[in-house]
């Protein structure tokens, strides 16, 4: 039968990219002296999966570029061989190397042999290096270099050990198998048959005299016994050297050649034929702990039974029941919500993903800009939308980047500030209310509010007399084409990338903070949203359209008095809460409905709202609830409206818009 | 049909076994590591193991070992995964109650081809 192997190829891309992200972070690891035999172990088992894996699948070139890496991962194992600090720095430019040729083969690109071929060098000369220990390849079986010439014949003495059977073999199976490879005949030798009372019939009390006649060749025959020689005493000698005599067929009682049978190949055709349907384009795949499957699965049970509970209570249906079906009700609800929820599970991957990238990157970084710094990182399995990951990979990388390259200063100019020599870097990431944060900490010479002021006078970005807060200071940061290193270095400086990382934060809903106070340091910290698919929201009414405004945002809800407005000029109306003015965004005004019942202040409700750390009074009719909807793209099904995030279909089949506070609150600026 | 358990930390290697053993109409079971595997065989009583050798948690010589000191396997035929530089692998699983092996990278008819041997 003819299996399509290509079916197994995406699995085993996939755990060879994993195995590589664990020989990294092993190697790391190993150089910074943290490891132990158990991370050495796990390299040597990523680099022998690979191995095992892609010569079974048919990447000869990964196979055999992973054999060397394997073999000298094998002597660090078994204590033979140290590894360098340069040995280290090789194993890690051959983990790239592999990823690029499994890259290269899995999404179909050009192997760079050149690069391939200086990694499969280094490693050799690694190997070649003192160690004299023989290679693994010259331990040829001698066996083989015996005459190989087949003679008319064989005479076989099989003398399985009384312990035989105990490692699962069945001397029948050896029978069969030389059988299946000439004319067998023989005799056995029931001698040592103990007595009744004697008799272990877990023992193995039988020996063959054999004889195998035909065109079989020496190899063949040691083929059979190959697992069974440690536990039987084997003799093969070929039928010409044996006398005539001993020849003699003098009891043939015992024929054991019977032909295999051929029992298993009959269903096989029925199978194969059910060959999954290749998509042609990579998939993108997620992969899920059977842990959360099995949530599901019982939640949907769970669902079913309330399901069959409630149309059992609809076919006979009389209003004594009302409290059932009540209860019922409710139950729906609840296992609709925990559905909800195990499925949004499942879109949860930890951030740890995203954060494997940097021990590597700032270990590579340092180096090169010969700056001593340790990167420390908490909260790697915080869970996170996997959109949401993949999306924040490369912000961070700017945003850590930018750290080493900026923030953290060279030894000799720590160690001149009374700082330690070494300069820490920390990501941590944590939930807060119904967000994320990721933050990006450093201990280095922080940001100097004054040259960005300037540097913002000199691009034109603030004019000279302008007094700014100090977070406005920062923003400036993320303008377009605004860079403060002194000399751009090629790690970054450039002032490309800043104000792309805000961007792309903004497009995953999520807002970014600086805080730093020169010479201690600087703390980037992101906020995002958990999933970009479901919000809780709050559902407002105003005139005859309902509104959802992301829970996230609100602060508070209070009926306004009309005496705490105000007019305030150049900001409009604003309300007086506690010590706090509010500028109020009227939604009636600002999308123009007609028929809002609220006119006055008093008639409504004020929500306040906070984005940006500003804090707003959004006017509406009247709080309906809070629910959790689903996000519809407007921009996709409609156009996109400024002031709207999107919109979502609500229970009784209306759409309602969601409102997108921060943009909402740039409106009114 | 005979049930046969493979035991394999890598995903893609445990399909492979698994579809070709199942193409030939073999009930198969899969297991990740040594660990999981010898778990599963106190569930059901299997015909055959397949298992690899280095694997996390407990690796496939560890697992032979405790599974010939069951009494239900003691006859059973285990049969390891090896790749061609683990010589020593071998004699080692053999010692621990292998019954045989095969090495690596093999395709699937030579996979079938041993099963099929081995279960007669």
């Amino acid at each position: 039968m003819s299996i399509d192997m290509e079916q197994f190829h995406q699995v085993f891309f996939e755990e060879s990219f994993e195995g590589l992200d664990i020989m990294e972070t092993g190697l790391l690891n190993l150089d910074s002296g943290e490891a132990d035999n158990e991370e050495i172990n796990s390299i040597f088992r990523a680099a022998h999966s690979i191995k095992g894996g892609s010569g079974t699948f048919g990447f000869q070139n990964i196979s055999d570029f992973t054999h060397i890496m394997e073999t000298l991962l094998d002597e660090v194992r078994d204590g033979i061989r140290e590894l360098t600090h340069e040995g280290i720095n090789i194993l890690l430019k051959s983990v790239d190397c592999l990823r690029m040729m499994m890259t290269a083969t899995s999404e179909g690109g050009d192997v760079d042999e050149a690069e391939v071929k200086t990694n499969f060098e280094a490693l050799q000369n690694i190997l070649d290096s003192e160690s004299a220990a023989d290679t693994p390849s010259a331990k040829q079986d001698a066996a083989t270099s015996e005459s190989d010439q087949a003679p008319v014949g064989w005479k076989i003495k099989f003398a399985p050990h009384k312990n035989f059977m105990q490692f699962g073999n069945d001397p029948v199976r050896i029978l069969r198998e030389l059988g299946g490879l000439g004319d067998l005949k023989g005799q056995v030798d029931t001698s040592k048959v103990p007595d009744f009372d004697d008799f272990n019939p877990e023992d193995m009390h039988l020996s063959w005299d054999l004889m195998l006649t035909g065109n079989v060749s020496k190899s063949a025959i040691d083929d059979v016994f190959a697992w069974v020689e440690d536990e039987s005493d084997i003799s093969i000698t070929p039928l010409s050297v044996v006398k005539e005599e001993s020849a003699i067929s003098s009891a043939e009682k015992k024929t054991a050649s019977k032909k295999p049978v051929a029992t298993a190949a009959a269903p096989a055709a029925a199978k194969t034929t059910e060959k999954k349907e290749k998509s042609t384009a990579a998939s993108s795949s997620i992969r899920v702990g059977i842990d959360k499957i099995d949530d599901l699965i019982n939640m949907v049970g769970e669902l079913v039974i309330t399901q069959s509970m409630l149309s059992l209570l609809g076919e006979d249906f009389n209003m004594t029941r009302l409290e059932k079906l009540q209860e019922g009700l409710i139950q729906l609800d609840r296992h609709t919500r925990e559905l909800q929820e195990s499925v949004m599970q499942i879109r949860m991957v930890p951030i740890s993903f995203t954060f494997s990238r940097f021990p590597r990157m700032v270990r590579d970084l340092s180096e090169k800009l010969e700056k001593n710094i340790e990167l420390v990182m908490y909260g790697e399995n915080t869970e996170l939308d996997k959109t949401v990951i993949e999306k924040i990979g490369d912000p961070l990388v700017h945003l850590v980047r930018n750290s080493i390259d900026h923030g953290i200063e060279m030894p000799e100019d720590r160690v001149a500030a009374g700082k330690p020599e070494k300069g820490t870097i920390q990501l941590n990431a944590f939930h807060r209310g119904g967000n994320i944060v990721i933050e990006i900490t450093d201990d280095g010479k922080g940001i100097d509010k004054d040259i960005i002021f300037q540097k913002g006078i000199e691009k034109g970005l603030v004019d000279p007399g302008s007094k700014l807060s100090d977070q406005q200071i920062y923003d400036l940061l993320f303008n377009p084409g605004f860079s403060t290193a002194a000399e751009i270095t090629d790690v970054s400086g450039r002032g490309v990338g800043m104000d792309v990382v805000k961007k792309n934060i903004m497009s995953l809903g999520g807002a970014i903070e600086t805080h730093s106070v020169k010479g201690q340091g600087t703390i980037f910290s992101i906020r995002l949203p958990l999933t970009l698919a479901i919000l809780d929201g709050q559902s407002v009414s105003v005139g005859d359209d309902n509104y959802i405004i992301p829970l996230v945002s609100i602060v508070e809800s209070v009926r306004p008095k009309k005496e705490m407005l105000n007019m305030v000029a150049g900001k409009g109306e604003t309300y007086k809460l506690r010590d706090e003015y509010l500028p109020i965004i009227r939604v009636r005004d600002l999308f123009k409905i007609p028929d809002a019942k609220a006119d006055q202040l008093e008639e409504g409700l004020l929500v306040v709202v906070e984005a940006d750390g500003k804090r707003f009074g959004v006017f509406v009719d009247d709080l309906l609830g809070q629910q959790q909807v689903v996000i519809k793209s407007l921009e996709s099904n409609y156009k996109r409206i400024r002031g709207v995030s999107g919109a979502t279909i609500l229970g009784d089949g209306s759409v309602a818009l969601i409102l997108d506070i921060p943009s909402l609150i740039r409106m009114s600026d | 049909m005979a049930l046969i358990l493979t035991v394999d930390d890598s995903a893609s290697m445990r399909q492979m076994v698994s579809f070709t053993l199942k193409g030939a109409g073999y009930d198969v079971v899969e297991a990740e590591d040594g660990q999981k595997a010898l778990d599963a065989s106190k569930t059901r009583k299997f015909d055959l193991v397949v298992t690899d050798v280095n694997m996390p948690v407990m690796d496939g010589i560890t697992f032979i070992k405790h599974l010939r000191t069951e009494a239900n396997y003691k006859f059973t035929p285990i049969l390891m995964l090896t790749t061609e530089s683990s010589s020593d692998k071998k004699a080692e699983g053999k010692a621990a109650g292998a019954t045989g092996w095969i090495v690596k990278p093999f395709n699937p008819d030579q996979l079938l081809a041993v099963v099929k041997k081995v279960l007669g």
